[in-house]
Order: C-alpha cells, then structure tokens, then sequence
C-alpha cells in the first residue's frame, strides 16, 4: 500500500533536486541496455577484485611496515593480474576421492549469486545512456534487500558443497563452520535492517537511497531542527550491529574462522589447489566484501548522494557525478575491512558464536521494539502507545541490568578462582602451570642453583 | 508510462536478473572451459591423494562432527522465517489504518521467537564445552 503511494510519487523521472530514482523507473530499459549494465556490473566486480587484492595488500603491508607487492607492473599494481594468469593456467588437481560434479559446482555457485546480488545496488541518479534515460541500477524490486539475504543464503551452499564434496575432514569441518557462522550473522544481519525498513517504509533499494535525501525537520520547543539524513546516524546502533555482522558475514577478520589455518588447514576449500576454482572462491570473498559494502553504502550511508558539506550543492547528486561518490564510499569501507584486519586478532569460535546469538540478536529484537515504539508515536499520538514504550523501555532495561549482574558476578567469581591459582602458585613455585612453567625441568639446574655471572 | 505491479514489469526486474546469471554463468563457464583447454594436466597417483594437512589421509575422507550445527539450522530457518514476516509488517506498519493493533501483535510474535531463543539458551544449546 504505501509502496503504491510512494511510487507514485516517485514516478516522474529525476529533476534536480528531486530525491531520485523509485520503483516506476525500473522495467522500461531495452534488452540491450540491461545486458550493457550487466555487463558493466561484472567488469565493475571483476576489476574491483584484481586491484581491491592489490589495495589490501599494499595497505596492509604499509601498516605492517613492509613495501607489500612492488614488482609486477607499476606500484605492484598487476600483481594480482599476475597470480590471476598463474591460477588460470596451472594445472587443476581433482583428488581421486572427491565427489566430482560437486567439487565442480561448488566454486560457480558461491560466485555466480554474490555478483547477482550486486543487480539491486543503486550507483547513481537516472541518466541518459547513449539517448536513453535510465537508472544507474540494473534493476530494482519491491523486495530487493530480501534478494541480497537470498542471494547471500545461496552462497552458503556452495561453502557447505564445497566442505562435503572434498572427502576430507578438515573441508567438511571448515565448511560446517563456516556455514554455521555465516547463517547465525545472517540473522543479526537481517534484523538490523527492520530499523531501516520501518523508517524508509520500503524494500526497494533505490527508494531506500531516496528516502535518505532529506531527513525532514524535527519541531522541538517551537524550533525547526533539521535530521540527519542518512540512517547511519538516525539509527545508529542498527548501523554498528549491521557493521559486525558484515564482517562475519563474509568471513573476514575478527571472524575468519571458517580459515583458521592452525585449526582448518585452508577449510572448506583445502582440496582446491591453487587452481582457477581456487581462483573463484577469493573471487567470491572479495566480491562479496564489496557486495556487503554496497548494502551498508545503501542502507545507512546514504546511497550514491554525495556527503554532507558537499550535497549543498545543486550539481552534486545529478548526472553521472554520483558514481563518484559511491565509488568513494565502498573504497572507504572497503579500507576500513582493511584496517580491522591489521588491528585484531582472530576470535575463538565460542566467542564467535556466543556472540551473534547471546548479544546482536537479543540487542536487536530489542532496538527493533524500542524503534516501532517511537515510530508509532509519531504516526498515532495515543495513551496505549505511550504506554507500551514505557514498558518496552522498562523491560529493556530490567533485561540489561539483570544481565549486567549475571556477568558481573561470574567475572567476579572467575577473578577469585584465577587469583586463588596464582596465590597457590605462589606458595610452591615449583608446580608449574600457567604461567610459569616448572622450575626442576631435566634440562634447568634446579630452583636451588644459583646462577653464576660470566664476567 | 507501465505500470511496475503489472506483470510485465513486475516480472521483467526478474527477467532482467535471470539475464544477468545467464551473463555470469556463461563467464564463469567460460573461463572453466578455456582453463581446461590451457592448463597442462599430468596426474600422477601422489597428486590425485586427499591434500587434509599434507600428511597421508588416514581412514575415509568425512570426519564425524557435532550434531550442534543442525541445530544452529533449526534455529536459522526459526529467526529467517521471523525475519521475513518482520520486514512487510516494517513496511506497512507507518500507513495510515495500521499502528496500534500491528504493533501489539509483533510485539507477541516477536515474544514467540525470543522464547525460542531463551528455550535454547536455557538447554544450553548456545554454550560450548
């Protein structure tokens, strides 16, 4: 219904100034541009993979202090395209056990649904294309954020494919892992967009973007006070749960479990040698790095509209400008996935686990309450709402304390038993453990012996 | 100007997605048939052994693993289906003749769900030893 109205209001096609493309624009494309957009999607990825490895590397070497890859090409920038021939042209080994046509399948069905899931990205305004106006989008739907969960979904069968089809402990390990991750992340990932669709009050993508051009003005007190636009900031914890989950979704560090290579070997994709197929699953990590970045660009950080200072001028959000601005921000967050891998560590898989379901869930069905709440405030100024927000408050908070608690008394409990062991250790030096080791070792001259100095 | 919801166009964004997997299968296809065309191929009996860790594969290929993770899918498909009734219910939910009444019945459906989840919680599910 408010789909309707919205598009409706939507339909005319962008003026400047106007809050840019919705649903109604959509569909009117000839084939021929379709498949031009198509194909500009997948040069768009494949590109943005060959030099997104060599970014990676070369930023994370300089923040390792190391030169990263300086020799293929200028600034090692063909680096990649290097490892990407090498990989093309090695020879394939399909162990003898594997299950064959799986095995096959596996990397084209992680690969092939993370470059679809880029076809609702919105990159920009409608613009004129050799005579044509059409939207920078190759398409849109009225459940399109549905599409990239699914599309994300179908990826985990290729993982688990991957795992199973190999014969070989340590892929299905790595696989069953891995998906285990994937779908719990995918969950908080899913429900840290309901803030965004009770605001926007729609799926499509690109009407998500619109709705995020102006944030309309907030009377208090008698003062026009204007909102922040983008809903990174209006619903800021949705953007940072939205902002974990995206690094477990992808399985990249903190949460690159599924490649622990002290536990898993390589995981699910062990038995792949370093062949092309091997190719096509880093292919489908980074793609889907980018595919993650797409959606937080989209959801919260405004789409392709330019920022702040700059959307203050008329010229910023129109034409074929904008690209640049959606570009910027995916290079961006892009780096920042960068700089989280420089900076921490690898987290256990328990912590991994307990984390998505004992903290992001119950956080986000709570913030998604407290949100339906405020909205329904302001569409319905009524007694029973207030009412409601005030024990939806309430009991938010009596969950939190009483959490608070829990964990504060068991850290309390777990500081005594660790100070109890050092006490214990203090006594008889010799017993060993954590953290000293034993000091009457054969190879040590005893507790007793004293050391003589060399000079 | 077509309207969106009329079949052709409602259906046509599909078409348009279905075009660009056949585009993506075709590449990727593509690219698997010209890699078998250039690479060289000389198996030898060590090379075509199960990789594991780089020692001998001992006994058969699948490893028995924890019953956990079938449960971790119980509870996906549970929080999926939640999920996709949350996200209409988020759309609709502002239009005029909604409001109260919608937002009390999620607030029992969501209820529903969060004792799934402490059910879980309590039967340990989501500990590990």
């Amino acid at each position: 219904m408010s789909l309707l109205t919205t598009a409706s209001v939507l339909a005319s096609p962008a003026a400047p100034g106007s809050p840019g493309p919705g649903l109604a624009d959509f569909g009117h494309d000839p084939v021929w541009i379709s498949i031009i957009k198509g194909l500009v999607i997948f040069v768009f990825l494949l590109l943005g993979v060959l030099f997104g490895v060599w970014l990676e590397r070369k930023l994370i070497s300089r923040m390792q202090h190391r030169y990263g890859p300086n020799r293929a090409g200028k600034f090692g920038l063909l680096q990649t395209v290097a490892d990407g021939l090498k990989m093309g042209l090695k020879e394939d080994l399909m162990p003898r056990k594997v299950d064959k046509v799986i095995f096959f399948l596996a990397p084209v069905i992680i690969s092939v649904p993370a470059i679809l899931a880029y076809s609702v990205i919105p990159m920009g305004p409608v613009v004129s294309m050799f005579g044509h106006k059409t939207p920078l989008q190759l398409t849109d739907m009225p459940v399109a954020v549905l599409f990239i969960l699914a599309m994300s979904s179908i990826g985990v069968y290729g993982i688990v494919l991957a795992g199973w089809a190999s014969k070989s402990p340590y892929a299905i390990l790595g696989g069953l892992r891995s998906s285990a991750q994937v779908v719990s992340y995918e969950i908080a990932m899913g429900l840290s967009f309901v803030a965004v669709f009770l605001y926007a009050g729609t799926l499509s993508t690109s009407e998500i973007v619109a709705k995020q051009a102006d944030g309309g003005t907030a009377t208090l007190f008698g003062l026009d006070i204007p909102l922040p636009s983008w809903y990174a900031i209006l619903l800021i914890p949705s953007f940072l749960i939205y902002v974990m989950t995206m690094f477990g979704e992808v399985n990249r560090v903190p949460f690159d479990l599924p490649e622990g290579e002290g536990e898993l070997v390589a995981g699910y994709h062990t038995e792949y040698s370093s062949s092309l197929k091997f190719a096509m699953f880093q292919l489908a990590e980074y793609v889907n790095v980018f595919v993650v970045s797409g959606v937080a660009v989209t959801l919260f950080l405004g789409g392709w509209r330019a920022p702040w200072p700059i959307s203050l001028w008329d010229g910023a959000n129109v034409g074929w400008l904008p690209l640049l601005w959606f570009f910027a921000k995916i290079v961006l967050i892009f780096c920042f996935f960068v700089w989280v891998r420089a900076s921490l560590p690898r987290v256990r898989y328990d912590q991994l686990m307990a984390f998505g379901w004992k903290v992001l869930i119950p956080l986000n069905l709570a913030w998604i309450l407290l949100v339906a709440t405020f909205r329904a405030l302001r569409v319905e100024q009524s007694t029973p709402v207030f009412i409601l927000m005030a024990i939806v408050v309430i009991g938010a908070l009596a969950v939190f304390f009483r959490f608070d608690t829990v964990q504060q008394r068991r850290r309390e409990a777990r500081a005594e038993q660790i100070e109890e062991e050092f006490e214990q250790l203090r006594e008889e030096p010799t017993a060993g453990g954590f953290p000293v080791p034993p000091l009457d070792l054969p190879h040590y001259h005893g507790a007793n012996r004293k050391e003589v100095p060399s000079a | 100007m077509r309207d969106y919801q009329g079949v052709d166009g409602y259906f046509g964004s599909y078409a348009v997605v279905a075009v660009l997997l056949a585009i993506g299968a075709a590449i990727f296809a593509g690219a698997l048939l010209i890699n078998r065309l250039l690479r060289p191929d000389r198996p030898t009996e060590a090379k075509l052994t199960t990789y594991e860790c780089g020692v001998d594969p001992v006994g058969d290929g699948w490893a028995q693993s924890q019953v956990r993770y079938y449960v971790f899918t119980y509870l996906y498909v549970v929080f999926a289906v939640d999920a996709v009734f949350l996200f209409p219910w988020a759309t609709v939910f502002a239009a005029p003749g909604y409001g109260m009444t919608t937002l009390v019945e999620m607030f029992v459906f969501l209820a529903f769900i969060a004792l799934g989840i402490v059910y879980a919680w309590r039967k340990r599910v989501l500990t590990w030893t």
